[in-house]
């Protein structure tokens, strides 16, 4: 597996996700400059990584959305190549247009550090076939901005297709628009593309991949992708 | 605005914070009257900030070697060893003044000026803590900068990409108007490429990196040497804005020029700005430096001479660059888009000469510049000793079931969540010992190796007697680095008190020192770094005295790393060390009967080493399974902690029947910890603390989901959560969340 995980000013949670994706795939990511404008021969995977791209001044991943590397991103994306933005990824993917929707300040305006519980509602794309369908896993968040939203029509579209992939949930494993910890429309917590190739999440699954510092639900995310393009 | 170049009057020399001793002291240095810029250069050299003019005396007293130590004080920060070829940086500063008068800006600065330091000595930081106090949370303004100093602390340091680990927080009506933050960082390195201050070589180019040179931040050294009277709010200009932004691109940008060997000393601008890190390269280096103003990159126009040299604009560093290094340090900066020039070179003149616009605007002496600063000996008077509180003269009307509830849900000891979850804890996927334990635990890169690392402090105690308050306050953050398993290395000391121009306040200062002196001699666990924080008054009004103790230790093997959660039913719950039922400045006395008085603990060193060593001895042995230190608040807080964390209850003993109840579940008497043995391994811990002769009696049996001592009302521990996570969210207004 090839993959490359792009560094805009001021991302800083990109060596956390190499490091996630070194230690189940066995092979280092390609660490790819935001002023680029190809991305590595042969990547399979590109990770946009949790920061604060450009210092998030504007609204966040709005510049990076417009960084040169970002129309390769899109070729990539198009040709059916796998995406995963997480974070500020995921905010950029949004700012981008590669995935509807955009993620506004959290409901009580504050940033929010701790573990989530959330749902994995389907478990035949490329990122969740290692979780059973249904599965409770626990992420942490770490975000001032992550609410998602979008106009009804999109949010429908969504729901109707089946393109939220992960949703925050209580402990009895029921979703609470009214309680969710950052206010996000539906309770959402990442969706993925029409064509399931490009999810974008809040939560950082690559925090929760190794036995020493904490719990481990977040590894079979990376391991789905490992085996998703072993078989491709 | 200031004009350019007014007349030196006894005024200004006064408005510049300089006594009209000093500024003979001036006249008599350089021989003539100073200019302008030149004043501004002496007041931000000079000011206690800077200077450490009334604590240096007292400073020289602290042991600061070990075995262990590559850089002690004088640094960015203080430098330890910690095996296999890496270093550990660290220091703590306090950011109190500015905090007050802008919260939001203070503490993000704070945050900011501490991880630069530690950069600046070549390391990356890899966590951050902060201890922070407030006044009584009844005074108007505490809810306003307890919101702002939390968003800016984690404003600053979640951007940045620096795991905010742990911490302390307290409130206390002596620190209404007043507040105090200090910021630690800890930094890794490899130990044989550690960057100084200290400029070598003639001839060689002074270049300035990062954001450009505005107006902000003017005087803030000077301003954060003086009282607070009626509208200090009107100082906010000399509050600094922050750019964590900016800072992160430095991070990078500095490591990468460090590792491509262009940098021959660094030192960025803090306190007094481009004065003070100019000035500190050329000094320790025996060398002249000289400054051309009008290559500084600067973010306004038509900037004087004096503004430039006073500025405290955050996210800049000053460096002398390796010779022929220049292009390629500069392609790195530019790569980053960040600000490089050269602003002057080093000269064998040892004079500190600043040109701007062809003029001459500063030619003085460099060494005496630093060396020639004031230094007191100021008058001191003892704190008068209190007697010790004698239980049975304490008219008690409270039970120990509702003095417990009280104090897990009193602003002290309630649950911080809502102030920690504001902060990026997890980033760079390291944190393995998270906010609520005894000591925050971080791995060392791929592991087995840990550092722990803690903030500590009883202002209650150092009031009462310095030294005994300072003895604890080294004592408390070795043992909770000791409570996690970890050996205790080395400390960093954030000095915060008064004025200390009063005798009283002289003496706090003097018996803290003397008291942080001597246990960390007693412990060998040396002062590597520090910050002193005077002028911590307002209205004529001095704080409580709070040396703040940022200590740091390493765990060889984080997977021995010990928890205060229980972690099963059916345990025996030990306390190793002797509980004699101290009340005295106990949070019991001041939470349940609203009094402050009386002697606070003693500590008796050896015995707290004593009793460290076996706990440590124990933890790596793998003979306990969960191990909590016990501070203010005594068993029972202890032990409800270690319920709180777990779920579990526990079945508690009747205390003895000569002891007074309150005495023995509140007392803070010092050196103690609790553990939680299995039954296998009981007799063994009680033969091991036989051995070492330390004192060990058996309190109770974990299990259960209430807290229950025997003759008294069982509290469920689920009830006592809710009163321990409800007090802080509530008080901020921001529901139950």
């Amino acid at each position: 597996m090839k993959s490359a995980v792009l560094v805009f000013p001021g991302s800083n949670r990109e060596g956390d996700v190499a490091r996630a994706l070194h230690m189940v795939s066995g092979v280092k990511p390609a660490m790819v400059w935001h002023a680029d404008t190809a991305l590595p021969q042969g990547t399979d995977l590109v990770v946009l990584p949790g920061g604060f791209s450009y210092g998030d001044y504007l609204r966040c991943g709005a510049i990076a959305a417009r960084a040169p590397i970002m129309e390769a991103v899109r070729a990539h994306a198009a040709r059916g190549g796998l995406v995963l933005g997480i974070c500020n990824g995921f905010q950029i993917l949004c700012e981008s247009g590669l995935l509807p929707g955009v993620l506004v300040r959290n409901a009580r305006l504050r940033f929010i550090c701790r573990e989530a519980l959330l749902k994995v509602e389907r478990n035949d794309t490329p990122f969740t076939r290692r979780y059973a369908r249904g599965a409770i896993v626990r992420y942490p968040v770490a975000h001032g901005e992550g609410n998602y939203t979008a106009d009804a029509a999109t949010l429908k579209r969504l729901e109707e297709d089946g393109r939220v992939l992960f949703r925050y949930v209580m402990p009895d494993g029921h979703r609470d628009d009214a309680q969710v910890l950052n206010g996000a429309a539906n309770s959402i917590a990442g969706i993925v593309s029409e064509k399931l190739n490009v999810l974008g999440l809040m939560p950082h699954p690559e925090n929760h991949v190794d036995p020493l510092v904490g719990p481990t639900d977040g590894r079979a995310l990376f391991e789905s992708i490992v085996g998703a393009l072993e078989k491709a | 605005m200031i004009p350019s170049e007014p007349k030196i009057t006894p005024e200004l020399v006064a408005e510049h914070g300089l006594k009209p001793d000093e500024y003979e002291r001036i006249l008599t240095l350089i021989g003539r009257e100073p200019t302008f810029t030149e004043l501004g250069i002496f007041s931000a050299m000079w000011n206690e900030h800077c200077s450490y003019k009334s604590s240096r005396l007292h400073l020289r007293g602290l042991p600061t070697k070990a075995p262990w130590v590559i850089q002690g004080p004088g640094e960015n920060a203080g430098v330890i060893d910690i095996g296999d070829g890496k270093a550990a940086v660290f220091k703590m500063e306090s950011h109190n003044h500015p905090s007050y008068i802008e919260p939001y800006q203070g503490a993000g600065t704070g945050v900011g000026g501490i991880l630069r330091d530690v950069f600046t000595m070549g390391a990356r930081p890899i966590a951050a803590l902060n201890a922070l106090r407030f006044g009584d949370p009844k005074h108007p303004r505490t809810r306003h900068l307890v919101g702002g100093v939390v968003a800016g602390i984690g404003g600053y340091g979640n951007s940045f990409g620096v795991p905010t680990v742990g911490g302390l927080v307290g409130f206390h009506t002596r620190y209404d108007g007043n507040n105090l933050v200090n910021a630690m960082a800890v930094g890794l390195a490899d130990a044989d490429k550690i960057f100084y201050a200290k400029a070598t070589g003639v001839g060689l180019p002074v270049v300035y990196l990062g954001s450009k040179t505005g107006r902000d931040g003017i005087h803030g050294a000077t301003m954060a040497s003086a009282e607070f009277g009626e509208g200090a709010e009107e100082k906010r200009p000399t509050v600094q804005v922050g750019d964590p932004f900016a800072e992160k691109l430095l991070l990078e940008a500095c490591l990468e020029i460090m590792e491509a060997g262009c940098v021959v000393a660094i030192q960025d601008m803090g306190a007094a700005g481009l004065t003070c890190s100019a000035v500190e390269m050329g000094a320790k280096g025996d060398l002249g430096i000289e400054l051309d103003l009008d290559k500084l990159p600067c973010r306004e126009t038509g900037m004087s001479a004096y503004e430039m040299m006073l500025s405290e604009s955050q996210e800049r560093m000053l460096m002398v660059i390796a010779p022929g290094k220049e292009e390629q340090a500069e392609a790195i900066f530019l790569k980053w888009g960040l600000d490089f020039a050269i602003v002057g070179y080093t000269t064998d003149t040892l004079r500190f000469v600043v040109r701007h616009k062809g003029e001459i605007k500063a030619d003085l002496p460099i060494k005496e510049l630093g060396d020639e600063a004031p230094l007191y000996d100021r008058p001191w008077v003892e704190t008068p000793k209190q007697q010790r509180v004698d239980p049975a003269s304490l008219d008690i009307t409270a039970t120990i079931p509702g003095a417990l509830e009280r104090l897990i849900g009193s602003p002290d000891f309630a649950s911080k969540r809502w102030i920690w979850e504001q902060y990026d804890h997890l980033i760079l996927n390291n944190t393995v010992q998270r906010p609520g334990g005894d000591a925050a635990v971080v791995r060392v890169e791929d592991g087995p190796k840990g550092l722990a690392m803690t903030c500590d402090v009883t202002p209650r105690y150092c009031e009462a007697d310095p030294f005994e308050g300072g003895k604890q306050a080294v004592a408390e953050a070795w043992r909770n680095l000791t409570a996690v398993g970890a050996r205790p290395l080395a400390l960093t000391d954030n000095l915060n008190f008064g004025n200390p121009e009063k005798p009283e306040i002289m003496g706090q200062l003097v018996g803290c020192l003397r008291g942080i002196g001597a246990a960390a001699l007693e412990l060998d666990f040396p002062v590597v770094s520090g910050n002193v924080s005077l002028y911590n008054e307002t209205n004529g009004r001095g704080i409580l005295p709070t040396p703040t103790i940022g200590g740091v230790g390493v765990l060889d093997d984080i997977e021995k790393m010990a928890t205060l959660d229980f972690k099963a039913n059916g345990e025996t719950i030990l306390v190793l060390g002797a509980t004699t039922g101290w009340l005295g400045q106990s949070a019991f006395l001041s939470e349940i009967l609203d009094r402050e008085d009386g002697a606070p603990p003693p500590v008796d060193l050896p015995l707290e080493r004593k009793t460290g060593d076996l706990v440590r001895g124990l933890i790596n042995d793998g003979l306990v399974t969960a191990v909590h230190d016990v501070s203010d608040g005594g068993l029972l807080v202890a032990l409800t902690e270690m319920a709180l964390a777990s779920g579990i209850g526990a079945n508690l003993a009747a205390p003895p029947p000569d002891m007074n109840p309150f005495a023995f579940w509140f007392g803070e008497d010092q050196a103690r910890y609790i553990v939680t043995v299995e039954n296998s391994a009981k007799a063994l811990v009680l033969r091991r603390a036989e051995l070492a002769g330390i004192p060990v009696a058996k309190l109770g049996t974990t299990g259960g989901d209430r807290l229950h001592i025997a003759g008294e009302r069982p509290i469920v521990v689920d009830a006592l959560r809710e009163r321990h996570e409800a007090w802080l969210p509530i008080y901020m207004g921001a529901g139950l969340m």
